[in-house]
């Protein structure tokens, strides 16, 4: 088999003194959906905050263990370059858009470390085909956008950065249901067209259906793992995540 | 009567351009890392004092070498100051605030190492220089025009024009430009910035580059406007800058321009009326008054966030 776009190995991390990664392993393969599902606490975010490397003091700390990017370690990557050398874009949870911006300047924020100034206008386009909501409310301040909006602003702004690989932390969370089968019409989208997808949602049932394969989590390790369909008919994944 | 408020409301506009050049400077950096800058008032001392050593060399004072006219000395010190004060601003972001930043302390302890920092500079260049006082040369052959009994001169002029010039050039920076966006964008989440592919580091050190050279253009001015330089003359002027700053909204580079000259009009206003020392008295009282009614500035608005 290739080697995997993303793969973690053996991962131990530490918030403070406390160790929230108990040698986590999985792996992303180019093209795919993959989910992490799991209770509150699990690990999920920090798993993705151990791949982003936030400049600290918000990093967790990595004590063993690797993280590999096609084949390379990232862990002394820089976050910044990991997006705009690497194409790894994190939608985070809550999603953290710039109030203070308007719409238009958080997607144009996002080209900031862009090369291939030729193709932004193209982008601009083919987000606002994406998400017309944003298109209409391109001068406003985004505090003013409503939750559903700030989430595709906040994906809008992962796309704009050019990004090949997707993480997103809790996509649903705050979503009306319409809103959030809208979201992942459209996440689903951009998988067709190539964009490899990194998921953690609490959302379990529809994570699953979404996803070309889940991991399931549980205080910080890795407790199931197979296709969406595979996890679904899994007895005890039923039991614990998806209401019996 | 209307010559006298005509004659102070210039007085007030020169000598609110020097609070308002240093209050964009605390906005700036408190806007971009919420951290007050206690050393900014410092660095206005050490712009002054590098204006003086570059224009003194310049004008062929040192070395053995013919000395240049006055005017270009003047347009050559300008850029020299504003670049070497901000290597200063940079220099301090680097050693003492960034390490602190880096392992994630609490504001306080930075706030108190920037004091640190201001004392530093001010003692060591007390110690350095001596504590005699430097005359500042004169660069700009000096031209006064009289209407009626209003006097203007060519520095007083050069000063108001600089200080407008200067915010408007900083607030199409901050408005219009990707570097400028993405200050306002550290500003609001700074969690977000490198998710974005900036390097939060670069916009810092950008933020405190503009910071230092508002300084140090204001410690030329103020030199040239009253030429005698001591190590201790950035502190009160820095505290009063700053205090400028709350007063008009800090975090708002309006706020902050707008405070600077509330407090050169209210100080010179209270000077043309009353005894001078009752300056700083009824100054502080005013601001005190326009705090108690607005506490987060004029242009401050509390800030909410949307989770």
């Amino acid at each position: 088999m290739s080697t995997p776009l993303l793969s973690v190995e053996n991962l131990h991390v530490k918030y403070g003194n406390i160790e929230a990664l108990h040698g986590l392993s999985f792996t992303v393969h180019e093209g795919e959906i993959v989910t992490l599902i799991g209770a509150n606490g699990a690990g999920k975010t920090t798993t993705l905050h151990s791949i982003t490397r936030l400049p600290p003091p918000e990093a967790p700390r990595v004590t063993a263990g690797d993280i590999q990017l096609r084949g390379q370690s990232i862990l002394k990557t820089e976050p910044q370059d990991l997006v705009r050398n690497l194409g790894v874009a994190l939608v985070p949870e809550g999603r953290h858009i710039f109030g203070n911006l308007t719409v238009f300047e958080n997607l144009e924020l996002a080209t900031y470390s862009r090369k291939d100034t030729e193709n932004v206008a193209r982008d601009y386009e083919r987000i606002f085909s994406l998400f017309p909501r944003l298109a209409e409310r391109k001068k406003q301040r985004s505090e003013s956008l409503s939750g559903g909006e700030q989430q595709m602003l906040a994906v809008g702004r992962a796309l704009m950065s050019k990004c090949t690989f997707l993480l997103l932390d809790e996509p649903s969370m705050g979503l009306a249901p319409l809103l959030m089968y809208d979201m992942f019409r459209t996440l689903k989208t951009l998988n067709q067209e190539g964009m490899t997808i990194l998921l953690v949602e609490q959302n379990a049932r529809l994570a699953l259906q979404f996803a070309h394969r889940g991991y399931v989590m549980d205080t910080g390790q890795i407790v199931a793992q197979g296709s969406g369909v595979e996890l679904m008919e899994n007895p005890e994944v039923k039991k614990a995540y998806l209401g019996g | 009567m209307f010559d006298t408020l005509l004659q102070n409301i210039l007085n007030a506009l020169q000598w609110g351009s020097f609070y308002a050049l240093i209050a964009l400077g605390y906005c700036l950096v408190y806007g971009v890392l919420l951290l007050i800058n206690f050393a900014h008032g410092d660095i206005f001392m050490v712009g002054a004092y590098i204006a003086f050593f570059v224009s003194t060399f310049l004008l062929g004072q040192y070395l053995d070498i013919p000395g240049l006219p006055s005017w270009l000395v003047l347009a050559l010190t300008v850029p020299a100051t504003m670049l070497l004060t901000s290597g200063v601003g940079v220099f301090l972001e680097r050693v003492a605030y960034r390490p602190l930043r880096r392992k994630g302390v609490n504001r306080l302890y930075v706030v108190i190492t920037a004091l640190m920092c201001g004392l530093i500079l001010e003692n060591g260049n007390l110690a350095l220089l001596g504590a005699s006082r430097k005359s500042f040369p004169e660069l700009l052959d000096k031209a006064i025009w009289t209407f009626g009994s209003v006097s203007v001169t060519n520095l007083k002029i050069l000063v108001i024009v600089s200080a407008f010039g200067v915010f408007w050039l900083l607030n199409t920076i901050v408005t219009k430009t990707k570097i400028g966006m993405a200050m306002r964008a550290l500003s609001w989440d700074r969690f977000a910035v490198p998710l974005m592919g900036i390097p939060p580091d670069t916009v810092i050190v950008f933020t405190f580059i503009l910071g230092s050279s508002m300084a140090a253009l204001a410690g030329i001015l103020f030199a040239m406007s009253y030429p005698v330089l001591d190590p201790y003359m950035g502190a009160s002027i820095g505290w009063k800058a700053f205090i400028a700053a709350v007063v008009g909204g800090i975090g708002d580079i309006r706020g902050a321009f707008v405070g600077g000259f509330i407090l050169g009009f209210v100080e010179i206003m209270v000077v043309a009326f009353f005894p001078s020392s009752y300056r700083d008295l009824f100054a502080f009282t005013i601001l005190l008054i326009i705090m108690t009614w607005k506490p987060t500035g004029l242009f401050g608005v509390a800030k909410t966030t949307k989770i």
